[in-house]
C-alpha cells in the first residue's frame, strides 16, 4: 500500500497505525502521530487500520527556542 | 496588582516576592529557556541545569524515518518529570499549521496542553504575523490548550491576547536570534502597566544587561534560547543569565532611585567637613 509519510510517497507493508510506528523503528520512542490531519492517540494506535493514500505524519521533540 | 502596588508591598521589610504563576502553576525561576542550536544534547543539558529554568520550550518536528533506535532522544534530556516542557510552534507561518503543531505536541506529551504558540510572518526576518498569531490563539484556547503567545510589542495586540484568555503574552525585545536586545523599552512599559496576566520578553535578548532590563521594567519573565546558545560558553552564560534575570527582579521590586539632572544632594553629609 502506498502512503504519504512525512510528505514523501512510500509504500509500506504495515496495516495499522502501531504496525507502521513499529516497522519504522518508532515504536517505544516518544512520537505523535496523525492521520490525514487528524491526530491518533497513542491508544488507538492498534485499532487505526491504514488505507491506500493515507497523508500520515510522525512527529518527535527537537531542540528549538 | 498594579505595578505601584507590588512596588509598596516589597518596600515593607519581610515581604517576599511572589512566585511566577503560569496557567496555575507557580516557579520559583523567572528565565525560560530554548534547546536549540547547542553542539549537542549534553551542552543542551549542563546549559538547562546551570540556567536553573523551570520552564523550557522545544520544537516539534517530523521524526527521522528510519533512524537509529538507540539514537537520543531531546526528551531524554529535558524530561517531563523535572521540566514544565513547552512546545512552541516555530517555524509556523500561518493559524492552521501552528495549530496542527500543537495538537501534535499535546499528543507527544501525553495531554500536557501549555504551548507557546508563535506564527511567524517572513523567512527574513521572522517577525510575527499578529493576524495570523490572533487567530490561532482564539482556536487554541477554545480547543482547551493554554496559550503562551510571542507577539510584537504592539500594546494593542497585547490587550487583545489578554482578552481572548492566553495565559501570558510575549512581545520580542527584538527579532529572533538578532541579540539587539530590548529596542522599545518604552512600548514593552505600556504593555506591563497593562497586562493582568504575565508578560515575558520572549526573543532579541543578547547579553544579560538585557534580561536584567527587561525585569527591571516589571517584565513577570524572560525566555531566551540564542543568547546562551551562541555565547563563547553556553554553560557559563546560563549561569550569568540566571542572575541577571534575579537581580532585575529584585531591582524592580526594590524600585529605583529617581533619576535627576545632576546630583543636588552628595551622599556624603555637608556637615563637618575640614575647610581651609
Amino acid at each position: 500500500m502506498q502512503l504519504y509519510l512525512n510528505g514523501e510517497p512510500r509504500t509500506v507493508e504495515a496495516t495499522t497505525v502501531a504496525e507502521l510506528v513499529a516497522t519504522l523503528n518508532l515504536g517505544g520512542r516518544r512520537v505523535a502521530v496523525e492521520r490525514n490531519e487528524r491526530i491518533v492517540p497513542r491508544s488507538k494506535h492498534a485499532d487505526t487500520v491504514l488505507e491506500e493514500h493515507d497523508r500520515i505524519e510522525i512527529v518527535h521533540a527537537i531542540g528549538g527556542g | 496588582m498594579s505595578i505601584d502596588d507590588r512596588h509598596s508591598a516589597a518596600q515593607r521589610p519581610g515581604v517576599e516576592d511572589l512566585p511566577l504563576t503560569i496557567a496555575g502553576r507557580a516557579y520559583r525561576s523567572r528565565l525560560l529557556v530554548g534547546t536549540g542550536k547547542y553542539r549537542d544534547f549534553d551542552e543542551t543539558a549542563r546549559a538547562i541545569a546551570a540556567s536553573q529554568a523551570e520552564i523550557v520550550t522545544f520544537a516539534v518536528r517530523r521524526a527521522n524515518i528510519g533512524q537509529d533506535p538507540d539514537a537520543p532522544n531531546l526528551l531524554d534530556v529535558i524530561s517531563p518529570e523535572r521540566y514544565t516542557l513547552l512546545p512552541n510552534t516555530a517555524g509556523c507561518y500561518n493559524a492552521r499549521d501552528a495549530v496542527r503543531t500543537c495538537q501534535l505536541a499535546r499528543e507527544l506529551l501525553d495531554g500536557h496542553s501549555l504551548v507557546k504558540l508563535e506564527v511567524l510572518g517572513d523567512e527574513r526576518t521572522l517577525y510575527p504575523n499578529v493576524v495570523e498569531t490572533l487567530k490561532a490563539a482564539r482556536e487554541l484556547i477554545d480547543d482547551g490548550f493554554g496559550v503562551m503567545v510571542y507577539t510584537s510589542d504592539d500594546p494593542i495586540v497585547a490587550a487583545e491576547l489578554e482578552s481572548m484568555g492566553v495565559c501570558a503574552v510575549m512581545p520580542l525585545g527584538s527579532l529572533i536570534g538578532s541579540g539587539h536586545g530590548l529596542l522599545n523599552p518604552y512600548n514593552l512599559s505600556l504593555i506591563v502597566e497593562a497586562a493582568r496576566v504575565p508578560v515575558l520578553v520572549d526573543a532579541g535578548i543578547g547579553t544579560p544587561s538585557d534580561a536584567s532590563l527587561a525585569m527591571e521594567l516589571g517584565c513577570q519573565g524572560v525566555l531566551m534560547n540564542s543568547a546562551i546558545a551562541h555565547a563563547r560558553h553556553p554553560v557559563m552564560m546560563a549561569n550569568a543569565m540566571r542572575k541577571a534575570v534575579e537581580a532585575g527582579r529584585e531591582a524592580f521590586l526594590a524600585g529605583r532611585m529617581p533619576r535627576k539632572t545632576y546630583a543636588a544632594e552628595p551622599s556624603s553629609p555637608v556637615e563637618g567637613r575640614i575647610q581651609g
